[in-house]
């Protein structure tokens, strides 16, 4: 076993991203995601870090020069929040359109205006159709591991996607938690140098970023779809991998004391370890509750899902951004996507909670659970709410 | 590319839509944007080869009897070369009537 030490979540990112032999590392510093771009500078700086870094003008350019560098070879890595990705969301779409396996962490920060500067799922759920692979983590270990993990998916030959690891910026990025390293051995046999499919050399002169005709659009993006759909049973052979190596297994949904419950609590992110400590309270009070966790939130893995509410009365689903003028929450909209041919299926209430950092305790989920269990027994089965709002 | 776009599969098209052979442009027709199309009086081209340096698709070529002349597959019928000729030996007339 790799050693157990308390660390900051971003240094532990960046020693990650270290681990990773990652070549290049392309970012523009925003808050909460500097910790990590600092620290890397100065692994790169002080010669413990054997890449180039580029200090670019703007994430515009931080994602481009990945992409650069990417076509050639190189495995690259950049990291961001909120108006940075805003800033360099139009090469998301070139990244997974030329099928770059570039890694982006993203500290998850609130979309202005009004201008601020703490978590929510604004800025992830901007980037949501983007054609990444995207991970949502729950506390440091599950991102310093996922990003050997992310590598791993994105650099296979069967799936060949960039992935977007989301961590709650501050209340995941600025914590000092235990982790467990793994050991440099054991991450080299984990992850092989990257060997690209197709890059740009001299010796073999190819095109990448060419202009498509209608005549041709259509079938490139059904390929594209296809891969991205195909890449879930890769990513669960690299978790099963992952496992194996570190005793620490990971599912595209997380269950929590689920069986028999009759309300599910449905979060993505950090909170739920907050929401796990509500189930546990819950539970001891005798009530039927339990927490069903989404962690791969592109693909969505909806068999998954589907199988981890069956039998379910009730989810109460917390979003962390808002989707004006749309169909409630974004996770509730997925997850009434994802049930809405089911003959038989759980009232799903909605609460948007937690925007722009406000505090999200154990006690507001225990009262969220409770509002929509009395709600959906009065009738109310689709109920949404921005919770917490003083009137 | 080996084959024209609309024949493409989606199930044939290399990942990342990267284009394994340099060079392929040339197989692409630019030549059906056009609705004017050049028509050289022979009688009145003096070979400067204007023409030729105007073209913004290097559609004009050298024939063996010393005339440039466009290439009707890459040539897009934007009348430069007709505007450039300091002779009138070009006119732009429309693809059709001009058959």
């Amino acid at each position: 076993m790799g050693k157990r030490i308390g660390m900051e979540v971003s240094i532990a990112a960046a020693e990650a991203v270290k681990q990773a032999n990652v070549d290049v590392i392309s970012a523009y510093p925003i808050t909460p995601q500097t910790h990590i771009v600092e620290h890397l500078s100065e692994l790169v700086a002080n010669g413990e870090m054997d890449a180039e870094f580029f200090c670019v003008e703007s994430e515009h350019s931080a994602l481009s020069v990945c992409v650069g560098s990417q076509a050639t070879g190189a495995r690259s890595f950049t990291c961001t929040s909120a108006q940075g990705l805003a800033l360099l969301s139009e090469i998301t779409f070139i990244a997974s359109g030329l099928r770059l396996p570039i890694v982006m962490i993203l500290a998850n920060r609130t979309l202005s205006a009004p201008l601020s500067i703490w978590n929510d799922h604004s800025d992830a759920m901007m980037v949501r159709d983007c054609g990444w692979i995207q991970f949502f983590t729950e506390n440091g270990q599950e991102v310093y591991d996922h990003v050997f993990i992310s590598y791993r998916v994105a650099e296979d030959r069967q799936v060949l996607f960039p992935v977007i690891i989301n961590m709650d910026g501050f209340i995941l990025s600025h914590v000092i938690e235990p982790l467990e390293m793994i050991d440099q051995e054991k991450i080299d046999q984990f992850l092989p140098p990257y060997e690209p499919l197709h890059r740009l050399h001299p010796d073999q002169p190819i095109t990448m970023g060419a202009f498509a005709l209608p005549a041709i659009f259509a079938e490139t993006k059904k390929a594209q779809e296809v891969a991205l759909q195909s890449s879930l049973p890769r990513i669960l052979e690299v978790w099963k991998a992952f496992g194996d190596m570190t005793g620490r297994y990971y599912h595209p949904i997380e269950t929590y004391r689920t069986e028999d419950a009759e309300t599910l609590l449905v979060t993505m992110g950090c909170f739920g370890e907050t929401a796990s400590v509500a189930v546990d309270q819950m539970r001891a009070e005798g009530r039927s509750v339990g927490l069903v966790k989404i962690r791969l939130w592109r693909p969505f893995p909806f068999d998954d899902f589907k199988k981890a509410v069956q039998g379910a009365k009730n989810l109460v689903v917390i979003d962390r951004a808002v989707s004006p003028g749309g169909p409630k929450g974004p996770v509730g909209s997925e997850v009434r996507s994802a049930l809405f041919g089911e003959p038989v299926h759980p009232a799903v209430y909605d609460f948007v909670a937690g925007i722009s950092g406000r505090d999200v305790a154990p006690s507001d989920f225990v009262k969220m659970v409770g509002k929509a269990e009395i709600e959906i027994e009065e009738g109310n089965k689709e109920g949404y709410e921005l919770y917490g709002v003083r009137e | 590319m080996t084959k024209p776009e609309n024949e493409w599969t989606w199930k044939e098209i290399p990942v990342g839509n990267v284009i394994l052979e340099p060079g392929n442009a040339s197989q692409y027709r630019t030549g059906d944007w056009k609705s004017l199309k050049p028509v050289l009086k022979k009688e009145l081209c003096i070979h400067c080869g204007l023409c030729y340096i105007f073209c913004p698709d290097m559609a004009y070529n050298l024939d063996s009897e010393g005339y440039f002349i466009a290439d009707l597959f890459y040539c897009k019928g934007c009348g430069i070369c007709a505007k450039e000729c300091p002779t009138g030996a070009i006119t732009m007339v429309m693809e059709e009537e001009g058959k």
